[in-house]
């Protein structure tokens, strides 16, 4: 019988804190996929945020650390510069790094540092309760837009984070992807390898993968609707391209 | 050379890996000095955007096992606080430099010690401490940096030295010769890639019911170990003096003139200068209030260490306070006139 399907060894054996339906356990996996492939387990740290992804090092058997809420680039920064044989990633909500951490992502990005940032947009905060994020969608119900975002009620507009910084020239890599679907997934690993490899290629700059993360529980929707409403509405404000690179 | 150089200079001494910094006065000769040297050494110099990334830039060299320092003034120490709860937290070694200026808010630039309460009590969220050095000269701004490094690598936590914009500005000659070493522990906690052993976390999340209770507890432990060991303090002239100084820092040299003068004069004075301004030498301080008869703690602040100088001497003979706020500072004949001031009521009691 051939094996078709298994754990890849970087992905630890445990069971999940995440949510049915959750972005982050297919992120996980891809990452974890990703760092075995390119073999790089053992000269690999990562950054775990502030937000649901805290535990990262739970799932991901790598070295890892756990900062400050939007720090990570800064803390990367610190790491590389001392470390440059080293692989560096951050692994970032949208409320960390495009709300408390904008100036740490836009500095690190500017300062050309060579780490790569995996950046899971689920366009609400949803370790605290499913807040409103930067980039939550015009109309959309969160905790604290109950009446659905409204710029006119001074919530302001979804903020797309990756075309800032594809247009900063220290990054050298910048692709928006989604986890929608088996072609979306897949397009989604791909981007990440090339982050990864750019950066053990000493590529003189930063690399971003931005992923459009369903969170069923937040969206107060099924997971398989979550998908489509991805499809159908949040691919709209946040398009899926390479950015840059 | 500047006390701000030759504590830049000394921390290269010393073996530091990596400088994060934000210009702020009157410490940016560290900053600039770094900047040069730095990288003529083969190591890491990085010009933050905020404090707050300088002091989470050391957080990352730090849990890679680096030596790493920052420096700043008063307002951007402020900004850091969160990062030094944080390394309290994952118990990283760091050292971080703070030239005091006046304060609250943007203040101004001239010299304080004003930060105290701050840096000993700790200006950051949760139950943790700091170990904080004061130098009084600018070669003790060079002496301490050894310190720094090896107190922090010792006990995993920030080490903080607190000196002020005379001390920063102030040149004197000074001799680099780094202090004997201590024997320093490894440090298999560092994040290094999982080569041939398993996996490590620097962490400063405990959800778990009772396991931040446990790190508490096992924090507290270890700053006791530090205030049973660590305490450095100078007595100067106090063999037979009935009035006794309290200062640290550039205040303390301003002292130590004062007291001198009295001497002169024929009052019994004397001083007791921490060194550690945490730990603090509370007992030696209260073992003095045993024998002495007045206390009269100098600083260049409304009276912050006074705090300490009373719980060390518990009521046992008055402890007086004169301080300068604001970026004043005590001349010696105002030091020396309270001591004349106190001579009489000493007298007269």
């Amino acid at each position: 019988m051939n094996t078709v399907f298994k754990r890849t060894p970087v992905l630890k054996d445990c069971p999940t804190h995440y949510c049915p339906g959750c972005g982050h356990g297919i992120a996980h996996r891809l990452l974890a996929e990703v760092l075995d492939e390119l073999d790089i387990q053992d000269r690999t740290i990562g950054i775990a945020p502030v937000g649901c992804a805290v535990l990262a090092y739970n799932y991901l058997d790598v070295d890892m650390v756990e900062v400050a809420h939007g720090r990570a680039p800064a803390v990367a920064t610190g790491m590389k510069r001392t470390n440059p044989d080293k692989v560096i990633f951050s692994y970032q909500g949208d409320g960390d790094l495009a709300a408390i951490g904008t100036a740490e992502i836009i500095h690190a990005a500017h300062r050309a540092e060579r780490i790569t940032v995996i950046f899971i947009n689920n366009a609400v905060f949803g370790m605290t309760g499913g807040q409103m994020a930067p980039t939550t969608m015009l109309g959309q119900v969160t905790a604290t837009t109950q009446q659905g975002r409204n710029p006119s009620n001074g919530q302001g507009y979804p903020l797309q984070v990756s075309e800032i910084l594809a247009l900063l020239p220290g990054t050298v890599y910048v692709e928006r992807c989604a986890l929608n679907g088996v072609p979306g997934i897949r397009r989604t690993k791909a981007a990440m390898k090339h982050a990864f490899q750019l950066q053990l290629d000493d590529a003189p700059g930063l690399s971003l993968v931005e992923v459009l993360s369903p969170c069923p529980t937040y969206w107060r929707m099924s997971p398989a609707k979550a998908m489509k409403w991805i499809d159908e509405q949040m691919s709209q404000v946040f398009p899926i391209a390479r950015l840059k690179g | 050379m500047c006390g701000n150089e030759a504590l830049a200079e000394a921390a290269i001494v010393a073996g530091c890996d990596a400088y994060f910094g934000y210009p702020i006065t009157p410490q940016n000769e560290i900053t600039a000095y770094m900047s040069e040297r730095m990288p003529q050494e083969g190591r890491v110099f990085v010009q933050s955007e905020s404090e707050l990334a300088a002091i989470n830039m050391v957080f990352g060299a730090a849990a890679t096992g680096k030596r790493a320092m920052t420096s700043s003034s008063s307002p951007g120490i402020s900004l850091m606080q969160e990062g030094i709860s944080y390394l309290a937290g994952a118990e990283l070694p760091a050292v971080v430099v703070n030239v005091m200026r006046g304060g609250p808010g943007l203040g101004n630039i001239a010299p304080s010690q004003a930060d105290y309460f701050q840096a000993t009590r700790g200006g950051g969220h949760g139950d943790y401490r700091t170990i904080v050095l004061g130098p009084s000269s600018v070669q003790e701004m060079a002496d301490c940096m050894p310190l720094a490094f090896d107190l922090a690598d010792q006990y995993r936590m920030t080490v903080m030295v607190l000196a002020d914009g005379i001390l920063g500005q102030m040149m004197e000659p000074v001799v680099l010769d780094p202090k004997p070493r201590r024997e320093l522990p490894p440090k298999p906690w560092a994040l290094t890639g999982m080569k041939d052993r398993p996996q490590n976390i620097v962490r400063s999340l405990y959800l778990a019911d009772g396991a931040l209770e446990e790190l508490n507890s096992r924090l507290m432990a270890k700053y006791q170990q530090i205030q049973d060991n660590e305490v450095l303090c100078e007595e100067y002239r106090v063999e037979d003096a009935e009035i006794v100084v309290v200062a640290y820092g550039i205040a303390a040299r301003i002292a130590r003139a004062a007291v001198d003068q009295a001497r002169d004069e024929g009052i019994c004075a004397g001083m007791i200068r921490p060194i550690t301004l945490w730990p603090f030498p509370f007992e030696q301080i209260g073992a003095a209030a045993e024998t002495f008869r007045m206390f009269l703690t100098v600083e260049m602040s409304c009276g912050q260490m006074v705090e300490d100088v009373k719980l060390a001497v518990a009521g046992k003979c008055p402890v007086l306070l004169h301080g300068r706020p604001g970026g004043g500072v005590p001349t010696i004949d105002e030091v020396l006139d309270k001591i004349r001031q106190l001579t009489i009521r000493a007298g007269a009691a």
